[in-house]
């Protein structure tokens, strides 16, 4: 470890504790205003001004919470199975959790990003990213469903993804940890010359929504980090932050903080289309999955996929320049105005901010530094607009109010810091509560943010709540940024561990929320539409059992005839059309799930029994007040019995 | 003979009715706790909508039968007493008379009253002629939806009121009558030599 770093580290630890202390944070009580109470208060009845769609981190999960409550109003499973609603073991939405590694159970959601139009949330798609097996997820926020993911190849983690361009022209992904490209058996000391680190365009449908990766660019094989797009006048470029220019591949945490200055990759992907369209790019071969959810039959397919055009930078010229970024930066952050590029180098002992313009007139007059990878690197000093002096210990993240400030979090020194776009001074600092990740201003990655509040994301939360054994929860705090110092409100622990979250004003969803789904628009190929349309059929081992489920019984509700040993396909749909009455289904020693059923909707769930036997099933959901009368009854005879099947359907 | 006002009213009154084949004449509503946002139905000169679907799903717990608009036969006879009523309308305003007038204004009340009285007879058959196999059996309590106004029928507060067709009838007969005694007014008074 080099010493020079040792004091940067003090250094910092000592500017940071100092502020800290004439911020007149200290004791958890003192932090918070008498009225604190009042600011939040959401009256029983009353909605919150904001949905908040924070990630769920390793339950691979969406939770959404209203604010300023905080209060948690929905969770949407996205990359891991969720028995509560059947997801991922539902013959419907099995689909979704294929890869080209075939079906995979869990993922590590990150970063969600709402869809933007002329750069503003549009309350139309949510993204997000999962990490491990790199893979972009679409939320219809309509339904607040999972409906489409696509995995990401030639990548491996997923983390500076999906940030989206200012239209939602394009969600973007890298590369977290560079690797071979094509993937290939070579030894991992031939990291400096064998690996690559591969950046992704994935073109957004404007209308559907649906994605498709359009291209891929070929970059030196650092780690990427995390991404933002430019807005207005930088509108057409993208920002990715990477550590380990120095090529490490063991003992990271030494060896990728050597660098006195890493990168920020500018990509300018209206170039990248042009290399494309005039064939630059090259088809390769590489396998993944693209996962649907079909609307009219409310079932996911997944499709393999085999080939993606591949653009290397040495044959698209003018597609990528480096900007010299201190110390292992972590997040980038466009300002609304689109001028200014915030990096949180997470070791660097102030905040950079580079220019938009002032790199334009770099580029323009080759204020180069050399090349690394065949890729121009600008001077510095060229186009550095500023350096946020004692930002604290460890700047990550940064989002933007309305008034010209920013507000950057700072994980060592457990703050967030204000500070000002005119001069780069820190005017303000509060502490959280403990070691906060990301933040977010409503709006503070948008063209105008709104939002009177800043949300600290906390990783960790030691004596703020009452102990829960060795594991504790993750939290977020919100602070009032209505007046020139920030104020704690409210402090709330959260599901699973939030990176990113981002929030929406309530208009601009709650009216289009789907209540039902018209039974006559579901096209499943099991549905039934009537109790007069229930059946049982057999056709070898495979027994498909059509059922309905309306207040308050099953039909059929007595099945006999079926066998050891038999697949039973449970396709049960909700008759209801009214709000809020979903039915469950779940049936003794079925070895997997309960279906939870929203009216209109068909879900299948698969039953092997493995003793003879009278078994029963009932509805999970209290849906009625003869809720408890829901149920029925399958008799299991021995393989090859001659009990025929037999069910009690009206017409039977 | 009436007036030229009054034949053109009267005209003008017949064909207002033609309004009331194409807006709702009456609603009945409902709201329960589990229903802030309320459940209900429309009755048109033809037909039904609403969330009859809803409705007969609930119904069924306390025995009521479902609400199958098709097999009511009013809705499809009421649609030819009112076009009969507005022809009724505009004959009389061309013949002139006073009595065609009155016997008009009668008959629309007697068409009025027997619509009253039917949507009486099929509130109490749904509300009494229950399921004796039904989940929810309360000794003595009825369904019997109001005629007019509110009532709580277990957990549901039902409101029934006429909707814009069934204000339009209403204002129509009221009207109707203000002409006869305009023209009775007249009547009295010695015509201008």
């Amino acid at each position: 470890m080099s010493r020079s770093w040792m004091h940067q580290f003090a250094g910092g630890l000592m500017a940071a504790l100092t502020a800290a202390g004439c911020a007149g944070g200290g004791s958890a009580n003192m932090a918070v205003d008498a009225d604190a109470a009042q600011a939040v208060y959401v009256a029983p009845g009353e909605h919150d001004e904001l949905y908040a769609f924070l990630s769920g981190g390793f339950s691979g999960n969406v939770t959404v919470y209203g604010l300023p409550s905080g209060r948690l109003l929905a969770q949407i499973p996205v990359f891991s199975q969720y028995p509560e609603k059947g997801y991922g073991y539902t013959e419907q939405t099995k689909p979704m959790l294929e890869t080209s590694f075939g079906f995979i159970p869990w993922d590590d959601s990150h970063h969600p990003k709402l869809s933007q139009t002329a750069g503003m949330t549009d309350g139309r798609w949510l993204f997000i990213n999962g990490n491990n097996t790199p893979r972009i997820a679409r939320i219809d926020l309509t339904t607040m469903e999972t409906v489409e993911i696509i995995e990401i190849p030639n990548s491996a983690g997923s983390h500076a993804s999906p940030y989206l361009t200012e239209n939602t022209e394009y969600v973007v992904s890298a590369t977290r940890f560079s690797v071979p490209t094509p993937q290939r058996d070579i030894s991992i000391d031939e990291y400096k010359t064998g690996f690559d680190g591969v950046l992704t365009y994935v073109k957004v449908d404007p209308n559907s929504g649906e994605m498709a990766i359009a291209f891929q660019v070929k970059m030196p094989g650092f780690d990427y980090d995390l991404s933002a797009s430019g807005k207005g006048p930088s509108h057409g470029w993208s920002f990715f932050t990477s550590y380990n220019s120095e090529k490490a591949n063991t003992l990271k945490e030494i060896g990728a903080s050597q660098n006195d200055k890493d990168f920020i990759a500018a990509i300018n992907w209206k170039r990248a289309e042009e290399c494309v369209a005039s064939g630059l790019g090259v088809a390769t071969p590489s396998q993944y999955v693209h996962n649907k959810m079909d609307h009219s039959t409310m079932r996911a397919t997944s499709r393999a996929m085999t080939s993606v055009t591949m653009l290397d930078v040495a044959s698209c010229s003018n597609l990528v320049y480096f900007l010299p970024t201190p110390k292992s930066p972590h997040g980038v952050d466009v300002d609304p105005t689109g001028e200014f590029i915030v990096a949180g180098g997470k070791l660097a002992t102030v905040l950079p901010v580079h220019s938009f313009s002032k790199m334009l007139a770099a580029i323009e007059a080759k204020a180069f530094d050399g090349e690394v990878g065949g890729i121009p690197v600008l001077k510095y000093e060229a186009v550095m607009a500023g350096e946020v002096q004692n930002p604290g210990l460890g700047p990550l993240h940064t989002e933007f109010d309305a008034n010209g400030f920013a507000y950057t979090s700072v994980f060592i020194s457990s703050e967030i810091i204000k500070w000002s776009l005119k001069d780069f001074t820190v005017v303000d600092r509060t502490p959280t509560y403990y070691s906060i990740g990301h933040l977010l201003v409503p709006g503070g990655d948008t063209r105008q943010p709104y939002g009177k509040y800043v949300i600290a994301l906390n990783k960790i939360t030691k004596d703020r709540y009452l102990p829960t054994g060795p594991e504790l929860t993750q939290s977020a705090q919100l602070y009032d940024i209505s007046g020139p110092k920030m104020r704690l409100l409210l402090d709330f622990p959260v599901a699973g561990e939030p990176h990113y979250a981002q929030a929406i004003e309530a208009s601009k969803i709650k009216d289009r929320q789907v209540r039902t789904y018209a039974l006559a628009a579901n096209n499943d190929p099991y549905v039934v539409r009537s109790e007069a349309e229930t059946k049982v059929t057999r056709s070898g081992t495979k027994v498909h059992v059509y059922m309905s489920s309306i207040r308050s019984h099953f039909m059929p509700d007595n099945i006999e005839g079926i066998q050891v040993g038999d697949s039973v396909f449970f396709h049960v749909t909700n008759l209801e059309q009214d709000w809020d009455v979903p039915h469950g289904f779940a049936m003794m020693g079925a070895r997997n799930a309960e279906l939870l059923l929203m009216p209109g909707q068909t879900r299948t769930l698969v039953w092997i029994p493995i003793r003879v036997g009278v078994y029963p099933f009932y509805c999970t959901d209290f849906c009625s007040a003869l809720h408890q009368e829901m149920q029925g009854y399958v008799r299991v005879s021995e393989r090859g019995s001659s009990v025929p099947l037999k069910w009690n359907s009206p017409g039977q | 003979m009436m007036d030229r006002l009054s034949r053109t009213a009267l005209a003008g009154l017949a064909l207002a009715l033609v309004a009331c084949l194409f807006l709702p004449l009456w609603r009945v509503a409902l709201l329960a706790p589990q229903y802030p946002e309320g459940l209900g139905f429309y009755i048109w000169a033809n037909r039904m909508s609403g969330d009859l679907r809803s409705i007969n799903g609930l119904n069924h717990y306390i025995g009521m039968k479902q609400i199958v608009p098709e097999s009511i036969p009013e809705l499809r006879l009421m649609p030819w007493a009112l076009g009969g009523l507005v022809l009724a309308g505009l004959g009389a305003a061309a013949w002139g008379r006073r009595k065609a007038l009155v016997a008009w204004v009668s008959l629309l009340a007697l068409g009025a009253l027997a619509g009253l009285a039917d949507f009486w007879r099929w509130g109490y058959d749904y509300g009494h002629d229950l399921d004796p196999t039904a989940a929810i059996k309360i000794p003595g309590m009825t369904y019997q939806p109001p005629l007019l106004g509110s009532k709580q029928l277990l957990n549901f507060h039902a409101t029934s009121l006429p909707a814009a067709g069934g204000w339009i009838a209403f204002g129509v007969l009221a009207l109707g009558i203000a002409l006869i005694i305009r023209e009775r007014r007249l009547a009295r008074r010695p015509r201008p030599a």
